[in-house]
């Protein structure tokens, strides 16, 4: 059972480096699928097997598939590569590496000072989660079900904002209208509310 | 069966956090700035279920499904002011939206 943690643990984190250092951002999400899916054992080692299913299910499946259906709209070419190989020289990204190195390693510091606590010791199914999800925390579920609305709402405002200012543009000034003439009609509109109606429901 | 320290668990929520901060700090490009967030409010929703097993509360998993509901609503609001960038200024360059009503 530890040597299962450790082994997770260990693919979680060369994964999450690779997912934030790769320059091709499909690469990059398909690598922090990978830690998603170890988070995902870890939680089912921890012994919270309901956690794991909606981790896999709403963050794997939504929420990245979101990022992916994104990623391949806006259409990046090669040309994107060659800026973020620019964007990535190492005196841009040697200072905030140091300093979240030394904020980790205090982290790590003071915890390992304390004695070894257990963990994972219980399962906790679904069942003891849906009852403290609707027993106590009741009011919580219903501020998450407006958050979700808000960002549905959200969503579909910046969605069809844009159409809205480019159809009022058009007939205006030629000086915006030149600049704005040779892109792309919008097609993004219903997209991303239909995800979001997806989630929330 | 031995059990697993609750440590090493928030350490390991501790290192992929980091990792999202370095990936905020490092990047440029807007859409890897997203999945950082992701990143650490993964690692936040993994100390908080180590934290619940260590007490064998399911008060932990349930403020991970509060924290999948939020990134849920944030990632479909940012992801269409993802878009909207895109639109208006061609790049995905975070400095290039820096003027305010630019």
């Amino acid at each position: 059972m530890n040597s299962i943690f450790y082994i997770l643990s260990a693919v979680a984190i060369i994964s999450t480096v690779m997912a934030i250092t790769r320059l091709n951002a499909v690469h990059a999400l398909l690598y922090f699928i990978v830690s998603l899916l170890s988070t995902a054992l870890i939680f089912f080692v921890l012994g919270a097997p309901f956690v794991a299913a909606l981790e896999i299910i709403i963050y794997a499946g939504a929420i990245m598939v979101l990022f992916v259906f994104v990623v391949m709209m806006l259409n990046l070419g090669p040309q994107a590569i060659k800026q973020e190989k620019e964007w990535l020289s190492s005196d841009m990204w040697l200072g905030p590496v140091i300093l979240s190195t030394i904020l980790i390693i205090e982290l790590i510091y003071i915890l390992i000072q304390h004695g070894r606590q257990p963990s994972g010791i219980i399962v906790i199914g679904p069942k003891q989660v849906g009852i403290a999800l609707f027993g106590p925390y009741v009011l919580g579920v219903e501020l998450a079900s407006i958050l979700l609305l808000a960002g549905l709402i959200g969503a579909y405002h910046l969605g069809r904002r844009a159409k809205a200012v480019e159809t009022a543009k058009s007939p205006g000034n030629t000086k915006d209208n030149e600049k704005n003439a040779p892109s792309p009609p919008f097609s993004k509109g219903g997209f991303s509310n239909e995800i979001a109606e997806g989630e929330s429901q | 069966m031995t059990a697993i320290p609750m440590e090493y668990g928030l350490i390991l929520a501790g290192i992929l956090f980091s990792l999202g901060l370095i990936g905020v700090l490092v990047r440029r490009n807007i859409i890897f700035i997203l999945l950082s967030i992701e990143i650490m409010l993964n690692a936040a929703g993994l100390a908080f279920v180590v934290a619940g097993s260590r007490w064998g509360q399911p008060d932990g998993q349930v403020l991970f499904i509060f924290i999948l509901t939020m990134a849920a609503a944030e990632v479909s609001v940012g992801l269409a002011l993802v878009l909207q960038l895109y639109h208006k200024f061609k790049t995905l360059d975070a400095d290039a939206a820096r003027k305010m009503r630019g």
